[in-house]
């Protein structure tokens, strides 16, 4: 079972504050607005993902459930 | 042991519920001032957004704590006549009704602010944030709360000193919150701002009459019983 990271880019304001927390995965372009890498993520990852889901101000940030397992 | 002290003077419950009441003051406002810190995106190399950010929410929560410890220690001490509804419904009791209601109207309010962000995930953000406004209401009726019912007021300088300390920084936090916020809303923010001004000038002009004045505990509801026969130095009526 593995999970995937996005924003949403409607509700999404710029906090920052999934980069902050998920510098796995987010990293900020010049407007301050994240930049997603899409590797599955999971285990510890997998946590720091979901907390930073918690903590976005907007709830831009989405980690879902991948429906299958597909090759990228 | 309680008999003992009973007799003594006042109970163990009356020292902790002025105190735990002074304190969650105290985290309310520092809470305030974070929630704001937190929506201004205030951060620094050593501050970043999450710490300022889970900071607010726990000092929140470690509000929460010291209220229901403030409402049930109240509640405990056999001295004022207040029970539990007392503290949750407003202007039912026997002892202070309004002050004491103005209590549990700032306690319900920040109850409904507490459960919304606990179940934040399940709700929309819109519905959310205009519940979380309301902690802008809950504080001001805290503080007329902490100044109705609490005799501390008016017999040391301390939590005089700590109720000006807090709406100083509530009031900065409000001005930090509208210079920079809703730049869309003129009318909103000169309203937030015109409530915080009316607010401390109302503070300014009251107290003296009010709490200071004479005779407060008789005129904010005291039951007749409770208060003392005339000039009695019974310790425990007359810090009341």
């Amino acid at each position: 079972m593995s999970h995937r990271v996005s924003v949403n880019p409607i509700t999404c304001e710029a906090h920052g504050m999934c980069a902050e927390m998920l510098p796995e995965r987010v990293t900020l372009d010049e407007w301050g607005y994240p930049i997603v890498d899409e590797t599955p993520v999971s285990g510890a990852v997998l946590a720091h993902a979901m907390r930073a889901a918690r903590a976005c101000p907007t709830f831009a940030l989405l980690v879902e459930r991948e429906r299958a397992p597909s090759r990228r | 042991m309680t008999s003992v002290l009973a007799a003594a003077g006042p109970s163990v419950y009356w020292y902790v519920t002025r105190s735990t009441g002074a304190v969650a003051l105290l985290l309310l406002t520092v809470a305030i001032a974070l929630g704001v810190a937190d929506v201004q995106r205030l951060s620094t190399p050593r501050w970043p957004r999450f710490v300022v950010d889970s900071l607010h929410r726990n000092v929140s929560l470690l509000a929460m704590a010291f209220l229901v410890a403030h409402i049930l220690t109240s509640v405990l001490d056999s001295f004022a006549p207040i029970s539990l509804i007392d503290a949750v419904i407003p202007f039912t009791g026997s002892y202070r009704p309004f002050w004491l209601g103005l209590g549990a109207i700032s306690f319900d309010l920040l109850l409904a602010v507490t459960i919304t962000s606990l179940l934040r995930q399940r709700m929309g953000f819109a519905s959310w944030r205009a519940i979380h406004w309301l902690t802008y209401a809950s504080w001001p009726i805290a503080l007329l709360h902490g100044f109705g019912t609490g005799s501390d007021v008016k017999g040391g300088v301390w939590l005089m000193a700590l109720s000006v300390g807090c709406l100083a920084v509530v009031v900065a936090a409000v001005l930090a919150r509208v210079i920079s916020g809703w730049p869309e809303r003129a009318a909103w923010r000169a309203a937030a701002l015109g409530g915080a001004g009316v607010f401390s000038l109302f503070l300014l002009l009251w107290l003296p009459s009010g709490p200071l004045g004479s005779e407060w505990a008789r005129r904010s509801g005291t039951p007749p019983s409770l208060l003392p026969p005339s000039q009695s130095t019974h310790a425990h009526a007359s810090t009341r």
